[in-house]
């Protein structure tokens, strides 16, 4: 950013109405330097950063003039006039990343958005996505005030954490293309009545899916035009063979056909798609189809290869060319639509066609030059339909986690302390015995019972009806206590403004305390100074919390006391961790402190 | 199994699987406040109950030894309805023997651990088999009778039971006899969504059994069955077996270590030096939550 310099042509005029020296303005992150282009005037100017307080500019407009005008001070000012907005633009973007990098604790305000600017340079577009997600997320806004604008957090720390948060906000704007037009009759003449003229309107893009659908006109332009006729005869002579086509009069058509060579290019069947259906024909995987053949190639025959009604007049053979079927340029139409946009720009009309033909080259070298197709197909065949037990052992792809036998570390010499201290209080048996002395008061038990069986009544009525009362008094004690709804929480239950303190609190503790233990070890100042600012933030909370427990009425005291526990003891755990760790620093007193790095 | 017309089949047919603990040193334990054999006697006319409350419904008895878990009940099996007692007491009896062969200690201190992984699983198995009976089958459930305390060496084995649980939709009951709560089965009912109780009087075990865990899972969508206060969500380190709450995790096998280590123990995943950069980004320092 040092060597970053902006040059503009601009003139220096002390006030509005001053008709401004003409020179060059150089501005460079320290200082802006302004040389007018006639050395005889006095008006040099080279002034540094530090100085500029601030920056103003006209708005936009063609009337107005593109002015910038830089406040020092005193008063003085530094109006420039530019030649085109944009000039004044790039130069106020630079002077405002100048003037913040030259205020202190790069906080500057800027007027038009409410971020505080930091070292590094953001984009644009990066800026615009965290004020979006501001804007969208009110909580998040309100954690940003609390430690952005408190000076707790840099706006970097801030949205270190929530990458992904903006990287989500940002896919959101889908890259959509837009596909081929599925209607086939762009191509639409505008018949005048009166006269005997009939207007065609061919757009690029329908002149793209032209040459997308018919490969043979499309060679037919790139062989004709510019060589013997300009794009206009071409498309005028294809606009009559459409239009000669869609009077459906096959004999006129035979008959221009003869006179004229090149319409009869578009008259014609498509030779070139007869050999694209072929090809792919060949293509065909055997275990989809054993047996495709050309005789499956029935897109290109007239009617389908169907036998036709009897009664239709048979045409002569030398008409027979001529005639061209719906159905085949519908299936030539779906093909095309469902292949997608083969070339993306609609440039000029002849790239367009040589982009389109050098695509289908492609394919077509790719499948020559494959002389391996015949032993990949081979190869095809043997995978899909593969017999198991003709198979040899397949080698793992990827290698084993070498998990360990879980009995290797639970096999622990040191001695095992029981699980559950709980509050019961019981004390458990820690007298040894013998596995056979309890074995066998084991066997003898179950040998009672199986002598004298069940005994009648199972239990006395007394210990049932105290049973049946305590577990009755119970259920409905937790029912009062939490609530009829279970999924029903005792927040729900407080007085709305204390929830929203208390879950606020939750999340700004949840924030910093996220900060603090991820800049453990500290190794550098910067952690340490940041550790100390979180440090004291967190111990601003307490008070806080207290005053929540009193504000609130007593019988939910209890509740609340018990929600705040955790985040206390949270609290309690760092602030423990960072007063070891600053005795353990102190005591090294001797080396340099927090290891510079 | 004899073929069931679906007519017979209502909403309310159950499969309870009980795993009982026949821990020998626990039970030694508990002679003064509940001997054996009147545990099994509530435990036998729970099981008649059950059997009684719906035709389809079936039984299977699963004992928790020291050293070993074996099935000792199944009332799909045909028997002569008389001796499902004997019958049980027998095979329990030979189970017990069975166990007491494969004890290689000569002596133990304090009441021991059962084999409550080893129970949840052969559970699972029989569930799955059912499972893939045919469309018809009953809902099943898991109770464990159980007093032992929780052994840290099963904490990983209990937890994968108890996930696959969860997965397949089989709830968790527990009835807990011994003297302390146990972690493993509260963590157990909390995520499979059973229920789980502590029994404060001993002498109504019966009643307890009967109101709380005899309910089948379609009618627990309108009864209010007690609900504990809270769970004990602390798992157990891998070196120690303590009980912690704050410590560190591997993050690419999750196993959960007291003390900084240099290796993972059980994925063998080594973890970097903290970098000398602004955020630390050390493999593993992870705050487990309360």
């Amino acid at each position: 950013m040092a060597d970053k310099q902006v040059v503009k042509r601009a003139k220096y005029k002390s006030s509005v109405k001053d008709p401004g020296v003409a020179g060059v303005l150089k501005m460079r992150i320290e200082r802006f330097v302004f040389v007018p282009n006639d050395p005889t005037t006095a008006t040099k100017l080279n002034v540094e950063f530090r100085m500029i307080k601030g920056h103003k500019f006209t708005k936009e407009g063609s009337s107005k003039q593109a002015l910038l005008n830089l406040t020092q001070d005193q008063g003085v000012n530094y109006i420039f006039e530019f030649d085109s907005f944009a000039d004044r633009d790039a130069c106020r973007e630079f002077v405002a990343t100048a003037i913040a990098h030259h205020s202190e604790a790069g906080r500057l305000i800027n007027e038009k958005s409410d971020v505080p600017v930091s070292n590094e340079q953001l984009s644009r577009a990066e800026t615009e996505r965290r004020i979006k997600l501001l804007q969208e997320n009110s909580e998040l806004q309100a954690l940003h005030k609390q430690f952005v604008f408190g000076g707790i957090l840099t706006d970097d720390e801030f949205w270190a954490t929530r990458k992904k948060l903006l990287e989500h906000s940002d896919s959101r704007k889908p890259k959509q293309r837009v596909a081929l037009k599925n209607e086939m009759w762009s191509v639409k003449p505008l018949s005048d009545g009166q006269s005997n003229r009939v207007t065609f309107n061919l757009t690029p893009e329908i002149i793209h899916q032209i040459f997308a659908e018919k490969p043979a006109v499309r060679q037919a332009y790139l062989k004709f035009v510019p060589n013997k006729m300009t794009e206009k005869e071409f498309w005028t002579k294809y606009s009559r063979a459409e239009y000669l086509h869609s009077t459906k009069n096959i004999v006129a058509a035979a008959a221009e056909a003869a006179e004229d060579e090149e319409l009869a290019v578009f008259l014609k069947r498509d030779d070139m798609l007869a050999n694209e259906a072929r090809r792919k024909i060949r293509r065909v995987d055997p275990t989809v189809d054993m047996k495709a053949d050309e005789g499956d190639d029935y897109t290109h025959l007239p009617d389908h290869g169907l036998l036709g009604d009897e009664t239709k007049e048979v045409l002569e053979s030398q008409y027979e060319p001529y005639r061209r079927s719906f159905a085949q340029d519908l299936n030539q139409h779906a093909a095309v639509v469902l292949q997608g946009r083969l070339v993306d720009e609609l440039g000029d009309t002849r790239s367009v066609a040589e982009a389109l033909a050098r695509t289908k080259q492609a394919e077509l070298s790719d499948e020559i030059s494959n002389r391996n197709l015949e032993k990949e197909l081979s190869d095809k065949i043997c995978r899909m339909a593969e017999i198991e037990d003709l198979q040899g052992p397949r080698d793992p792809a990827v290698a084993p986690l070498s998990i360990k036998d879980p009995r290797d570390y639970f096999d622990s010499q040191h001695a095992l302390k029981a699980l559950g201290d709980t509050g019961t209080g019981a004390i458990s048996l820690k007298s040894s015995v013998s596995s056979s002395e309890a074995y066998d008061s084991l066997r003898d038990l179950v040998s009672e019972i199986r002598g004298t069986g069940l005994s009648d009544p199972i239990m006395s009525h007394e210990v049932a009806l105290k049973v049946l009362s305590g577990l009755t008094q119970n259920i409905s004690s937790t029912k009062f206590h939490l609530g009829n709804n279970p999924n029903e929480s005792v927040l729900d239950r407080l007085p709305k403004v204390t929830k929203e303190e208390l879950l606020h609190h939750w999340t700004s503790i949840q924030e910093l305390l996220k900060h603090f233990w991820s800049s453990y070890p500290i190794t550098t100042k910067y952690l340490y100074t940041k550790v100390t600012r979180l440090k004291d933030a967190m111990s601003q909370v307490y008070p806080k919390l207290q005053e929540i427990k009193e504000s609130v009425q007593s019988d939910f005291r209890h509740h609340v006391s018990l929600l705040v526990h955790p985040m206390l003891q949270a609290l309690d755990a760092a602030f423990a961790h960072y007063d070891a760790d600053a005795q353990r620093r102190s005591s090294k007193s001797g080396e340099k402190p927090n290891g510079f790095a | 199994m004899t073929p069931v017309s679906s007519k017979l089949h209502t909403d309310d047919v159950s499969l309870l699987m009980v795993s009982i603990d026949t821990n020998p040193f626990f039970w030694n334990s508990m002679k003064s406040a509940l001997p054996f054999s009147r545990f099994l006697s509530h435990v036998l006319a729970f099981l008649n109950s059950i059997l009684l409350l719906n035709q389809l419904n079936q039984v299977v008895v699963i004992a928790t030894g020291y050293n070993s878990c074996g099935y000792i009940f199944d009332s799909s099996t045909s028997q002569i309805q008389d001796q499902r007692a004997e019958n049980l007491l027998q095979k329990l009896e030979e189970f017990v023997e069975k166990d007491e062969a494969q004890c290689r200690e000569d002596s133990v201190d304090g009441p021991g651990f059962s084999l409550l992984s080893g129970s949840l699983s052969m559970a699972l198995c029989y569930i799955q088999r059912v499972f893939r009976s045919g469309p018809l089958h009953p809902q099943p459930r898991i109770l464990c009778l159980h007093g032992s305390p929780d052994g840290p060496g099963q904490y990983v084995a209990v937890m994968n039971s108890i996930f696959s649980a969860q997965r397949s939709m089989v709830p968790i009951d527990s009835c807990v006899i011994g003297a302390q709560h146990s972690a493993f089965l509260q963590q157990a009912s909390y995520i499979t969504g059973g229920v789980y109780l502590k029994p404060q009087l001993l002498d109504g075990l019966f009643q307890y059994l009967l109101t709380v865990f005899a309910t089948d899972l379609y009618s627990r969508g309108f009864l209010q069955l007690p609900r504990p206060a809270g769970v004990d969500f602390r798992a157990s380190c891998f070196c120690h077996k303590n009980t912690i709450d704050m410590g560190y995790i591997c993050s690419v096998c999750l196993s959960i270590f007291c003390k900084h280590q240099k290796k993972c123990t059980t994925c063998g995943s080594v973890f970097g030096e903290a970098q000398v950069q602004d955020s630390s980004t050390t493999a593993e320092r992870k705050r487990k939550a309360p």
